[in-house]
């Protein structure tokens, strides 16, 4: 029976509410009195050295408040990197200043070279037009593996090449690896391209600065996932400002997919300008400028092989990644390919001997950072595709390859520096291979076949690392921020909680599901329980949302903080019942005294704490509110096994999805509706990655497909119904909740199963075709089959 | 978006005389200018709005001629027209989304002649007369290449007069980002022939597909075009189709269009 409350229950999602009555609060939706705006005065060049900017005629235009150049941020920091990455020659990282404003060169299409402050935003638009402005035009670098060659342009003249780092993971395995490919039965070699994809969620990204004279204070709304972070990064690295000083407040954000984490330029700037104009001053990006201004994500290009012996078992597996850094480090950019990519090339395999190399390369196009997934979902592509492959060139099933391969022991320590602590793949590949009715595949097939078609079946499993993630190993990894999150847990007199955590929600659901916990640990109503979120004044230190982290690290917090609040609650339910606190029970909103009919409400308790007259004031302070901050153990290990039938066309090479299943295992669950609604968003923008999106640069770094007119996002009618299941369950073991996370498994484990179902088409069709590059768009199958 | 002034005349004697004035621009629904004003890659003065003009509405069909009113929304021409032209109407009824088919015009889609319209290549195909405030124009004679048609200055394109086929078929592949037609081929059979014209595909804009006409006047099944293709030289090329691709899917539509029409 499902449960109509609690964990495990599917209420209606609260927030939807204001979302869907046009009753949100988006940081577009505040206005502050006597706020200017800003327009930037973009570069349309991918490269270039800027000769001159004369803003005299423009200053003078209607409305210009005062316009902004590079020159006016000598001496404030640089946007900066939250990672660190040491290369395989135990060198640190190249890298590059991000000045908020360009200084001398331009390096990607959208850089920013001005910034023009008006009384309205046309009047700011009409000026920035007016800048005189002389760019020398120089080559620009966009081809990664050129970019690396002796002699390439370099993007930035300060550094030794284009060359971010080169990686090795795990350096020393290497001669281990390359003596297993020596040894194998056979070889599967494999190259591919993660294409680049832009995010695009519904709301562009939007910053309002605010400077109080009086007190010196600065605020700063964005559409963020982490204003804690943002806080950080801008205070402390570019502005200098100390945090008790600034204030970031990301109210209802319209989706964030990775690429609202970030700390953006214009974020500093309004908040410098706001203060050096002694007014708010707001920016709102178009969707025009959102494309040439978010941070893309994938963009890697790899060779992957994968040895196997006589028995079909395998020995090893190594891959060489070159990934786009873009123009610039993005935040969170360098630990995208290295740690949130290469700890995950084991997958749900016991391969026991794994290389990976990555070269991280700046090139003049927009800069690359996490995309829903972040550097696990490139991973599951190289390894299931190459498995895939090795599968069809050895003449065995796919699943069985696959199902003898898996890890089945755990906790299982990977050669790649993770230890796996629970999961069961033949669980999740059983549970798919009956929703996904893969017995019924042939006959689908036929009748496929009799309507002139081709159909292909794809399959693959998936391992993520969520969680994100023990701080004391992230430090070690080269990150330079913990990853713990926090909450507070305020109790109020007549018994309503409030719930001030660090996660941040931006479609997530956390304001109905957080409060099905409590409700469940208390035993009282959700309606109780209120989420706060996204003000750096008023919810305690926190991390934010990313990595699908918030229930397994923030949930974990509130749970923390929660069991002190009860812990606390019963000493004083212990003193009105004059009981020992050892015998106190907490049960359904009441706190009774074991083995006798003593009891008193939850409320009562509430109340005395808030109204002490009897009440144990010599050992216990009055009031019931308390803070946790939890880092994390482990990072959690969501897993699962996905299937995708296509049909393809073979006169036009328009590939249609008929069928979609995935089985996940997330370890605990607690809203199993927002759940289905998480995997099948994942879902969605993987199919969209596999065969839509694709974000493509001209050799002069001109973004192709900048509007949707050529960026092709999926509609309804690109997707299919899905089969999804989430039964299987091995709880987390290290968290409270038992729980891993569920907010990119659909984007990282659809992607394969879509190409290989392609493959399988193609094959069936007698075309000897072992690879397509995504997006798989008509034209590109249909040209892969007339080659 | 640059200021400008807004006319909205009731007649089309008065918006041809608004749209004498220097920097004057026609408006009909506005789904591809509004787009182009907002990024500000136009710059008229003055708007004139087509769409408050009575005589430019509505659709009436008379001894095999059914005439839409320039200022036909395409969601209009869907309705109106599914049992007189059912071809037509499923072309209307298919073009952008829902507030584009509401808003958007036939008349503005003939006089913008995007490449990859759909409306051109119903009007090729069909033979149809298009109606100005000055002359009537064969559809063999108005289209002239990318977005240029034989319309003059400030002339505006208050009817389209088609001659209802025996049988007619438009197919459309859609490019999958913008859902315009990556190639589009509108089949029609008339008494005295049949006329195949192609939108989406050309360097030059929408065309007819003589080898094709001659083969299906001859023969109206599918089977009639074996062995007939395009050359891939002359067509367009970009991030959604190679040049033989485009050339590719001509032949397939075509076929899928004949055959559809039965």
């Amino acid at each position: 029976m499902p449960k109509d409350s609690g964990i495990g229950a599917s209420p209606k999602r609260r927030e939807d509410q204001r979302f869907l009555t046009g009753n949100g609060n988006y940081t577009d939706d505040i206005n502050l009195r006597g706020q200017a705006y800003v327009h930037f005065l973009r570069s349309d060049v991918a490269h270039g050295r800027i000769t001159s900017i004369d803003t005299t005629a423009a200053s003078a235009m209607p409305g210009v408040v005062r316009i902004f150049t590079g020159d006016d941020f000598e001496g404030v920091g640089g946007i900066p990197c939250g990672w660190q990455i040491t290369d395989k020659h135990g060198e640190v990282m190249q890298e590059p200043a991000h000045p908020v404003l360009a200084q001398g060169k331009v390096r990607y299409v959208g850089d920013a070279i001005a910034a023009v402050v008006a009384e309205t935003a046309d009047q700011a638009r009409d000026a920035a037009e007016a800048i005189e402005l002389d760019i020398e035009e120089l080559p620009a670098v966009i081809n990664m593996k050129e970019a690396v060659k002796e002699g390439a342009t370099k993007v930035h003249d300060d550094l030794t090449s284009n060359l971010c780092y080169d990686w090795g993971f795990v350096e020393e395995n290497k001669p281990a690896v390359e003596e297993a490919f020596a040894n194998a039965a056979h070889v599967t070699t494999l190259e591919l391209v993660n294409n680049r994809l832009i995010a695009n969620p519904m709301e562009p990204r939007v910053a309002v600065g605010d400077f109080n004279r009086s007190t010196g204070d600065s605020t700063l709304y964005t559409t963020s996932q982490n204003p804690h972070v943002i806080r950080l990064l801008m205070g402390a690295f570019v502005l200098g400002i100390p945090e008790h000083k600034l204030r970031v407040i990301a109210p209802d954000v319209g989706g964030g997919f990775g690429t609202k984490i970030f700390h953006y330029a214009e974020e500093a700037f309004c908040t410098f300008a706001a203060k050096a104009l002694n007014r708010a001053v707001k920016w709102t990006s178009s969707r025009s400028e959102a494309f040439i201004t978010d941070a893309h994500g994938r963009d890697h290009v790899s060779t992957i092989q994968l040895a196997l012996d006589a028995d079909n078992n395998f020995t090893a597996l190594r891959t060489d990644t070159y990934a786009n850094m873009g123009a610039y480090l993005s935040t969170f950019a360098p630990s995208v390919p290295t740690w949130l990519h290469g700890t995950l090339m084991a997958g749900n395999y016991k391969t026991p001997l794994i290389y990976v190399n990555v070269k991280a390369v700046f090139t003049n196009t927009v800069p690359v950072d996490a995309y829903r997934g972040a550097g696990r979902p490139e991973a599951t592509y190289q390894l299931e595709r190459v498995v895939d492959k090795a599968a069809r060139e050895l003449g065995v099933d796919p699943i069985a390859l696959r199902r003898q391969n898996f890890i089945t022991e755990f906790p299982y320590a990977t050669p790649v520096a993770v230890e796996y602590d629970t999961g069961d793949y033949n669980a999740t590949m059983d549970k798919l291979e009956e929703i996904a009715d893969l017995k019924g595949f042939a006959a689908r097939r036929a009748a496929s076949e009799a309507k002139g078609k081709g159909r292909g079946l794809g399959v693959n499993c998936y391992i993520e690392a969520c969680g994100i993630a023990p701080s004391n190993l992230v430090g070690q990894l080269g990150a330079r921020a913990g990853l713990y999150e926090s909450a507070t847990v305020r109790v109020n007199a007549t018994g309503g909680l409030v719930v001030m955590t660090g996660s941040h929600s931006h479609g997530q659901g956390h304001e109905t599901s957080f409060p099905q916990v409590i409700a469940d640990m208390i035993g009282i109503d959700e309606s109780m329980v209120e989420i706060v979120h996204g003000d750096t004044a008023n919810t305690p230190m926190g991390m934010g949302t990313y990595g699908s982290r918030s229930l397994a690290v923030g949930g974990s917090a509130m749970v923390r903080a929660t069991e002190k609040i009860i812990a606390k609650a019963k000493k004083i339910a212990a003193h009105l019942m004059e009981a020992a606190e050892a015998d106190i029970e907490l049960k359904d909103g009441a706190f009774s005294v074991a083995g006798t009919d003593k009891s008193v409400a939850w409320g009562d308790v509430t109340l005395a704490a808030y109204v002490p007259h009897n009440y144990p004031l010599e050992d216990i302070e009055p009031g019931l509110e308390e803070t946790a901050f939890y880092d994390p153990a482990n990072f959690t290990y969501p897993s699962g096994a996905y299937a995708c039938e296509v049909e393809l066309d073979p006169e036009t090479g328009k590939v249609s999805i008929e069928r979609f299943a995935a089985a996940d295992d997330f370890g605990n669950i607690v809203n199993p509706m927002i759940v289905d609604g998480q995997v099948h968003g994942g879902i969605g923008q993987g199919i969209g990655q596999a065969l839509l999106e694709a974000a493509i640069y001209n050799e002069d770094g001109q973004l192709l497909s900048a509007s949707y007119m050529d960026y092709a996002m999926p509609r309804a009618d690109d997707l299919p119904f899905y089969q999804v299941d989430h039964s299987c369950q091995t709880p987390c073991t290290h968290n409270p909740l038992g729980v891993k996370g569920c907010g990119e498994a659909g984007a990282i484990g659809s992607p394969p199963a879509v190409v290989n179902a392609v493959v399988d088409a193609l094959q069936s069709m007698g075309k000897d075709i072992t690879h397509v590059d995504m997006p798989l768009s008509p034209a590109r199958v249909w040209t892969a089959m007339n080659e | 978006m640059y200021n400008f002034e807004v006319e909205q005349p009731t007649s089309v004697a008065d918006a041809v005389a608004a749209l004498g004035e220097e920097e004057a621009q026609a408006l009909g629904g506005g789904q591809t200018l509004i787009p182009t004003l907002k990024q500000r890659l136009a710059s008229p003065s003055k708007l004139v709005s087509l769409s408050g003009i009575a005589e430019m509405q509505g659709m009436s069909a008379d001894a095999g001629v059914l005439s839409i009113g320039g200022g036909t929304a395409h969601a209009t021409v869907a309705a109106g027209t599914a049992a007189s032209y059912p071809a037509l109407a499923a072309l209307a009824g298919n073009i952008g989304d829902p507030a584009v088919r509401n808003r958007g015009t036939i008349g503005g889609s003939l006089a913008n002649n995007d490449p990859a319209a759909c409306y051109p290549a119903a009007a090729l195909a069909s033979g149809a007369t298009i109606v100005t405030n000055a002359r009537e124009i064969a559809a063999d004679d108005y289209f002239d290449g990318l977005f240029t048609t034989a319309l003059e200055e400030g002339e505006i394109v208050t009817q389209v007069r088609f001659p209802v086929p025996e049988v007619a078929n438009y197919q459309k592949f859609v490019q999958p980002a913008s859902r315009f037609a990556l190639v589009g081929v509108f089949v029609a059979k008339y008494p005295d022939g049949v006329r195949v014209a192609v939108t989406g595909a050309s360097e030059d804009g929408v065309f007819r597909w003589s080898e094709a006409e001659a083969a299906l006047s001859a023969n109206f099944n599918a089977d009639a075009l074996e062995g007939l293709s395009l050359s891939p030289d002359g067509m367009m090329a970009d991030l959604h189709g190679t040049k033989a691709y485009r050339a590719h899917l001509i032949s397939v539509l075509t076929k899928r269009a004949v055959a559809a029409a039965g």
